[in-house]
Order: C-alpha cells, then sequence, then structure tokens
C-alpha cells in the first residue's frame, strides 16, 4: 500500500505552464478525487502521476518511491481510461488478463484472478466476447476489472463515468464506492462533475487554472469553499453571491438591509470597515420569513419551479438575482414579496476584489 | 431518395431504372476491354488476325500465353518484377511505417515541413530521378540490376507509404497504447501487442498498394536495366517489334495481379487511393 | 534520462525515411539538374536545351503532351463525378460496383494501352463489333499515322479508361467528408438532384476536386507507356522523348533536360491550380 506525493510539479505543453507547481499528498488507501473544469490540468496532474507524461519540474512520489523518471509499467499503478481503451483485438478474458500476462504469471493464478475480477464486476458471462460485442457501461467494467485484477497499491481513473448515460453512470458510481471498500486501493479520481466528487471521495482537491485551489473532505468544500470559485463551481444549483459593504459597527449592509457576521469572524471584519465584500450563501441555507426581522432581505419571488423533493425559486435581492431552495409544500407564488433570512452561520464571506474566503 | 418518398411510386421506380442502367453501363465501360484483351490472350495465335472477331469464347486456347510465358527473356522478368516488387513493400514498409507512426503519434519540431516535404517529393516525375540515378548506377555497378530498380521503386512508394501508414496509426487510438503501457508493456511491447494487431490489416493493404505500385512501374525500370528486365520493361521494349498476340498476352499477364489485388484490397480502396492523395 | 529520449524518439524514427529520400529522391533531383545544365567539362550550358528545342520531335511532343492533358483531364473528371454521385447514393448493390468501377486502378499505363490496342487495332474488336453491326465494310485504321486524330482519339480514351478510377475514389473519399446532414437539408428544401449536386455538393467537395485535377495533371506530364502501346512514336509525348534521348540516343543531357522541362510544367501546374481555384492548403487538406 502507498500514499501518493507530488512535489512541486509543473508541466508545460508548448508555451502554456498546465501545472503549475502543484504539491499534494494523499494518504494510503485514500480515495482522492481531483475535480474542476476542463482544461484545470487535472487529466494532466493524473497522467504526470502514471508516467504518460513527463513533468518539467518537481517530483513525484509513490509511498517512499521516487517514480519521477520511471516509465508507466514501473511504477506499480493500474489506470482506467476515459475512452475505456479496450482492446478491441482481445476477448473480455484477455482484455482483463493482459496486465498479468506481461507480468508472467503463472497461468493458473492468471485464470483465477482474471475469473475473480470478472466476478466482482458481474463480467463472468461475457469471457469470450470482444468489446464490440458489449454494452457501453460493460465495457466500462472491462476496463475497471482489467485495472482492478493488477492489485497495484495505486489506481487511476480518468473521468471513468463520463461516457456512460445518466442512469448506468448512478449505478456505477454506487459500485466504484462499494469496489474502493472491498480492494482499498489508493485511488485518484479525476472528474468534472462535482457530484461524482462530492459522493466518491475521502477529499476533494478542486483544482483551477493548474493549481490546486483547495483540498478538503467533500463537506468542507461544499460549506466552505475556499473561493468564489469554488462555490460557484459546486452545488446545483450553485452558490449565490451578493455584492455587500462592511459596515463601522462590524455588520454589512446588503441593499437596505445588515446582515451580522458570525461571531468568530468579528475581528476580521473589523479591520475591513467600509470596503465592499461579498456574500456567498447556497440555496438551501436561505429561508422565507412572514415579516422583517434580524439578518432578513427584501426580496421579490421571479420565478417557482416545483421539483418534487424542493421548491426552486428564483429571485431578485435588490438588482442581483438568488436561488433559493425551499420545502416542496411551501406555499409560494412568483410576483410575491417576501424576507429572506440569512444564517450568519452558514455565510461565506469572500473578498470582493480576489474572491478568497474570509477565515 | 432515401427519405419520405412513397416507395413505389411510378417517379421513383424511374429513379431507379435509370439508377441501374447509368451504374450497368458505366460498368461495362470498365470491364468491356479486360474481357476483350483477356479473350485475345486466350485465342490461338492465328486468330489474332481473323476477321471479323468472334465477341464470345469460341476457339478458347492457351496457345498465346503459352507461347508468351516461353518466349526468351518473359519468365525471368516475371521472376525479376516479383523480386523487385517484394523488395519494395520491404524496403518502403521498413523505412516508411516507423516515420508514418512518428507523424501519427508525435508533436515534435519541424513535424510540418517534413509532411510538406512528403507531399512535394510525391509530385516529382519519375523521369528526374530515374535519369540521373541511371547515370550514378552505372558508376557504382547498380545499373541493370533489379536491386537499382527495387530502390527507385522504394523511393517512389515511400512517400505514399508513410501519408498511408500515418493514417492507418491514427486509427489506432493512443489511449489503448497508453493503457497497455499501464499495464506493464514498455513502448516497444505496447506496439507490438496493441498497436501492430490492430494496424495489420491497414498494413497489409499498404503492401499490396506498394507491390501495385512497384508491379506496374514502366519509365524507371525501362531506364534502369538492359537485360534483367522487369515485365513491363520486357513488353514494352518489346512493343515495336513483337507479334500482336505476345504484346495481348503481356498486357493481360500484367492485369491478372491488378484484378487479385485490387479484389483483395476492395474495403481500403477509398484510404489508400482516396485519401494518399490529399 | 527517459525524457530526453522521449523527445528524441520521431527523430530517430525518421531518420532512416529522411535518408533514404535525400539519396534517393533529393540528390537525384540535384543531379538531373547538372545532368541538364552542365556542359561535358562541367561548366554552365544551354547546349542540351537548345538540342532539345531544336529536335523535329519537340515542338509535336509539346503539343501532344497539352492535348492530351487538355482533353484527357475534364473527360476523366465528368466520368469520375457519375461514377463517386452513383456510389454515393448507396444504392442496393453500390459496394459491388464500386470495386468495378475501382479495377483499373490497379492496371498501368502499359497494360491499359495493350487493352484498348486489341480493341482499335486493324483487326481488333471495335472493327469486328461495327463489322457485324452493318456498320463497316472494311476495317477503319484507328491506328494509321495517316488519321492522327483517330490515333489521338484512342489515347485519350484509353488513357481516361485507366485513371478516371483515381479521380473516382478521390472525389468519393471526399464526398464521404461531407456530413449526410448537408444532402439531406438539401432534400428538406426541395432541391432536386441536378441543384442539389450544383449548389450543394460541388462546392463542398471543391478541395477534392482540386486535388484530383492536381494528380491528374502532374501524371499527365508524365503519359508515356500508353501513348507507346498505341501510337508507337507517331504521336510523341515528353515522358516519351526523355526515354528515347536516354535509351535510344544515349544522350543523358538532354534526356534530363526533358526532364527537368516535366518537373517545371509540374509546379507551374499545381501553382496555377492553387491560384486560381483558391481553395486555401487547409481546406484541400495539405494539412
Amino acid at each position: 500500500m502507498a500514499g501518493i506525493h507530488f512535489q512541486t510539479v509543473r508541466k508545460i505543453f508548448g508555451k502554456t505552464t498546465v501545472i503549475k507547481d502543484v504539491s499534494l499528498d494523499i494518504h494510503d488507501g485514500e480515495f482522492m478525487v481531483l475535480l474542476g473544469p476542463s482544461g484545470c490540468g487535472k487529466t494532466t496532474l493524473l497522467r504526470c502521476l502514471a508516467g504518460l507524461e513527463r513533468v518539467d519540474g518537481g517530483r513525484v512520489l509513490i509511498g517512499e518511491r521516487d517514480v519521477t523518471d520511471l516509465a508507466p509499467r514501473d511504477r506499480k499503478i493500474a489506470m482506467v481510461f476515459q475512452s475505456y481503451a479496450v482492446f478491441p483485438h482481445l476477448t473480455v478474458f484477455d482484455n482483463i488478463a493482459f496486465g498479468l500476462k506481461m507480468q508472467n504469471l503463472p497461468s493458473e493464478e492468471i485464470k483465477r484472478r482474471t475469473h475473480q475480477g470478472a466476478e466482482l464486476l458481474q463480467l463472468t458471462d461475457y469471457l469470450k466476447r470482444y468489446p464490440a460485442q458489449l454494452s457501453g457501461g460493460q465495457r466500462q467494467r472491462v476496463a475497471v476489472a482489467r485495472a482492478i485484477v493488477m492489485q497495484a497499491a495505486v489506481l487511476l481513473m480518468d473521468e471513468p463515468l463520463s461516457n456512460l448515460d445518466a442512469l448506468l453512470r448512478l449505478q456505477m458510481r454506487a459500485e466504484l464506492k462499494r469496489l474502493h471498500a472491498e480492494i482499498k486501493a489508493t485511488t485518484i479520481y479525476v472528474t468534472h462533475d462535482q457530484i461524482e466528487a462530492l459522493s466518491l471521495g475521502d477529499r476533494i482537491a478542486v483544482m483551477q487554472d493548474g493549481k490546486i485551489v483547495q483540498c478538503d473532505v467533500p463537506m468542507n468544500i461544499y460549506d466552505y469553499p475556499a473561493n468564489k470559485f469554488i462555490g460557484g463551481f459546486i452545488g446545483t444549483p450553485p452558490m449565490n453571491f451578493l455584492q455587500g459593504a462592511v459596515n463601522g459597527d462590524g455588520s454589512v449592509s446588503v441593499g437596505a438591509s445588515n446582515i451580522a457576521p458570525a461571531s468568530s469572524l468579528q475581528a476580521a471584519f473589523a479591520a475591513r470597515n467600509g470596503q465592499p465584500i461579498l456574500l456567498g450563501i447556497r440555496p438551501e441555507n436561505l429561508t422565507l420569513a412572514s415579516a422583517q426581522q434580524a439578518n432578513t432581505i427584501s426580496a421579490h419571488v421571479l420565478v417557482v419551479e416545483p421539483l418534487g423533493s424542493h421548491k426552486l425559486l428564483t429571485m431578485q435581492v435588490g438588482a442581483e438575482m438568488i436561488k433559493v431552495s425551499v420545502a416542496p409544500d411551501q406555499s409560494i407564488a412568483s410576483n410575491q414579496d417576501v424576507w429572506l433570512h440569512f444564517d450568519p452561520e452558514k455565510i461565506r464571506w469572500m473578498d470582493a476584489a480576489s474572491g478568497e474566503a474570509i477565515r | 431518395m432515401r427519405i419520405m418518398q412513397s416507395s413505389y411510386s411510378p417517379r421513383y421506380i424511374l429513379g431507379r431504372i435509370a439508377l441501374y442502367g447509368a451504374a450497368i453501363l458505366l460498368a461495362l465501360w470498365t470491364l468491356a476491354p479486360l474481357y476483350l484483351v483477356a479473350l485475345a490472350a486466350f485465342s490461338t495465335r492465328q486468330a489474332t488476325f481473323q476477321w471479323p472477331k468472334p465477341l464470345l469464347p469460341t476457339d478458347f486456347s492457351t496457345d498465346t500465353m503459352q507461347f508468351f510465358m516461353n518466349t526468351r527473356g518473359v519468365l525471368d522478368s516475371v521472376g525479376n518484377s516479383v523480386i523487385v516488387a517484394l523488395v519494395t513493400i520491404a524496403g518502403s514498409l521498413l523505412l516508411g511505417a516507423p516515420g508514418g507512426y512518428a507523424l501519427a503519434r508525435f508533436r515534435f519540431r519541424g513535424k510540418e515541413a517534413i509532411s510538406l516535404g512528403l507531399l512535394i517529393s510525391k509530385m516529382f516525375p519519375t523521369a528526374i530521378l530515374a535519369i540521373p540515378l541511371a547515370v550514378v548506377f552505372l558508376q557504382i555497378d547498380l545499373y541493370d540490376t533489379i536491386w537499382g530498380v527495387a530502390l527507385v521503386h522504394i523511393a517512389m512508394a515511400l512517400p505514399f507509404v508513410i501519408i498511408v501508414t500515418a493514417g492507418i496509426f491514427v486509427g489506432v487510438p493512443r489511449d489503448l497504447e497508453e493503457a497497455a503501457q499501464t499495464l506493464g508493456c514498455n513502448r516497444v511491447q505496447a506496439f507490438v501487442r496493441v498497436v501492430m494487431p490492430l494496424a495489420l490489416p491497414g498494413l497489409v493493404a499498404a503492401a499490396i498498394f506498394t507491390f501495385v505500385i512497384s508491379w506496374n512501374e514502366v519509365f524507371a525500370a525501362t531506364i534502369l536495366t538492359l537485360r534483367n528486365r522487369t515485365l513491363p520493361a520486357q513488353v514494352l521494349t518489346a512493343l515495336n517489334d513483337s507479334p500482336l498476340y505476345y504484346r495481348y498476352a503481356g498486357g493481360f499477364f500484367m492485369i491478372v495481379p491488378a484484378l487479385i489485388f485490387i479484389f483483395l484490397i476492395r474495403k481500403y480502396l477509398l484510404n489508400l487511393w482516396g485519401n494518399i492523395s490529399r | 534520462m527517459r525524457s530526453k529520449l522521449e523527445s528524441l524518439l520521431p527523430y530517430s524514427l525518421l531518420a532512416p525515411t529522411l535518408l533514404f529520400v535525400t539519396l534517393l529522391i533529393v540528390i537525384p533531383i540535384f543531379q538531373a539538374f547538372l545532368l541538364a545544365f552542365q556542359s561535358a567539362d562541367g561548366s554552365f550550358t544551354l547546349a542540351h536545351f537548345q538540342k532539345m528545342a531544336a529536335d523535329t520531335s519537340f515542338g509535336d511532343a509539346l503539343k501532344f503532351t497539352f492535348l492530351l492533358l487538355i482533353f484527357i483531364v475534364p473527360l476523366q473528371v465528368v466520368l469520375a463525378l457519375m461514377m463517386a454521385l452513383l456510389i454515393h447514393t448507396r444504392f442496393k448493390g453500390h459496394t459491388f460496383f464500386l470495386y468495378i468501377y475501382a479495377i483499373p486502378l490497379a492496371i498501368s499505363d502499359l497494360a491499359a494501352g495493350i487493352a484498348w490496342l486489341a480493341i482499335f487495332t486493324e483487326r481488333g474488336y471495335l472493327n469486328s463489333i461495327l463489322n457485324q453491326l452493318g456498320i463497316l465494310e472494311k476495317p477503319f485504321l484507328f491506328l494509321s499515322y495517316q488519321n492522327l486524330p483517330a490515333m489521338f482519339g484512342t489515347i485519350v480514351i484509353a488513357e481516361s479508361w485507366r485513371a478516371t478510377a483515381i479521380v473516382m475514389t478521390i472525389l468519393l473519399a471526399g464526398l464521404q467528408l461531407i456530413p449526410r446532414d448537408y444532402f439531406e437539408a438539401a432534400d428538406v428544401f426541395g432541391a432536386n438532384t441536378l441543384k442539389r449536386t450544383l449548389f450543394v455538393v460541388l462546392p463542398l467537395l471543391r478541395p477534392s476536386l482540386q486535388n484530383a485535377l492536381i494528380i491528374r495533371t502532374i501524371f499527365a506530364f508524365q503519359t508515356f507507356s500508353v501513348v507507346f502501346a498505341l501510337a508507337g512514336r507517331v504521336i510523341p509525348v515528353m515522358a516519351g522523348e526523355s526515354y528515347n534521348w536516354y535509351v535510344t540516343n544515349r544522350n543523358p543531357g538532354v534526356a534530363a533536360a526533358y526532364a527537368v522541362l516535366i518537373l517545371i510544367f509540374t509546379v507551374a501546374a499545381t501553382w496555377f491550380y492553387f491560384k486560381f481555384l483558391k481553395t486555401s492548403a487547409a481546406e484541400a487538406g495539405y494539412d
């Protein structure tokens, strides 16, 4: 078993630096998700770990071993590709057994482990088939089985679910989680899907523009995004943002109302007297109030969308739009004027210029 | 045509008749000369001067073909042609396939220039290669050898082979090769175990394509040889002083392998001839 | 280090090819120019070109080479376009017809010339058919120096027959690059087949047409053995003259001068098409 350490890894393509001195420590057996929009460098970082890209600076360690200059085959990793990369000229059995055969294991063991892997992913009935005779979901399972039978200490997955349809993706997601609990290999999982990240990761490393901007357990990423980008990237719908200004007494005026920051932040706000500030809050942390009270803002309901498990409201606050999620039985209609209550403990305040969260 | 037209309207039927009529007419235009030269090659020698000639194989005979095959130099030239073609295949694939792979897989400085150079080099007229090489080959004892001819044929085929094989390797997803590498292969093993099996049909087609180039090449083969002729060189130099039946048999004999090979690589026709022309 | 080796890999894969191309293409072309422009003592001379131009066949060779080009290339394009458009409708059995149309791809111009010789010769199949149909009493002499237009016509037919297949595959490959949506869009807007061909297909096919024209024009300058098979030396062409000067007259200088002339025409034709068909290199697939 092995932890993974990226030490100021840098990768340059032509004139663009796509990985900017990234350092990241992943524990042994951890399920780490690299999350970010396309082009943020997450796949490149994974490929640097796999040895499919050579790094232009820094070191990559697996366990205590410096693998920076090793070929992929010498890194003791297994990888699942976005395209599955199942070999079309080999049967399912030969696909799964491919890596084992390369290790020159005795044929009995190859057979045993291949069948074991096939069983784990419910492929036993398809062992003699060729990939062309399989559905997309089955091919995906072959790719996973092929990686798992390697029993490598490190398992890499590059957007493995992105080519599946929505329902299948939901199933496979749960299955991957079960598999990880079973085999306990250190897993790095690249995705742009924040739900996948929240559901699968022990921790999530959010990447933006070649850097890791936050690395934490999922609920912390969700509740305490490190900056505006992360708050806006994670959650459906994402976090709401409102402009405000810090008053002399440490409260913040948003539109015509005043909001009091949580008591733990009072010191930080004292220093920002008069400065603009950004209020971030998730749609489900806003509640409707019947009358003006502390920490409420007047809002106008524009759209009501009943979504079954909840109602999604689009509201106008001053000149800005926000989304509010309320219980499905909440009685509310569009064009209504209401009071919105902000829970100070749930507000994430951010610097208006840099977008960085204030702690 | 395909959409929203009721299947059996008179207009549709007329359209179909016109379509198949045109297709068949064009097929007859293509096949007629082949049929007739075969007919001539499988008649008796005397039948060449018969007037008017029958259009059906009423007097089928291998007499003409036997005469052709027994003519001095013909069998040797067939052997030479086969050897030259095989050497051309081996040489151009061994040299060109790695280059095609490099163009398909890597980004590197100078790639554009090399691609452009290849495009240009396949435009050069045979004459501008064959004539100076004939002069040089005289000096280095390659003149009048099948090896000299093979060298020129390789040079002629190489740009095509690189472009064709690059297309074949582009068709093998890079992911597969990388997957093999993560599963314990080094680059060479990944190539042999994954890329080769997937590229093989295309490479075979490229080999056959190369065979056709070499088998059919007349100008350089004639310029570069004197006694060690290839078949087209043999037939060409005998054109003026050989009887008609000799020419028919020679023409037919050159066509047969072509027919076979077109059939073998029928699935790749567009990829080979269609795309090498870009 | 692995990374250093890695970046050298593409070059080492290409190195044998580049070496070979240098030895057998680049250097010979320089030598061809030397042969054409150098006198026996090594000094610059135009004597070979003067000798070439003074030869009685020179004017005819130029004339016939260009006449063949002018007659053959358009004929091929029209025939090939018909074949390609037919195949592209994907009627039942279209693959069978594709193989048939493609057969001449693998036939040399020499063999093609001989096949048509069997048809056009005095007691050949065409005269036999015309006789059996009662049109001709005595054979018509297609291949006689007294009837140059007929002889020229047979060459046009034989060479068109052979190389139409090449043009067809280029055009068909080009047609297949056009998304089928375009065809269907034209259907929806009520375009009939002719209009669709003229206004939708042909403009989209222009890069392929240009390619086909360039390729065929280049090779038309090299037309040689099909002419030999049907007309002997009665109709001289440039490549044939190059061959004669080398083989018969044993004069590599004049042969090389012809080769240089062919190369100049090749380059000029390519330039001409790029200039006047005005398709960018990228559009034509030269990327």
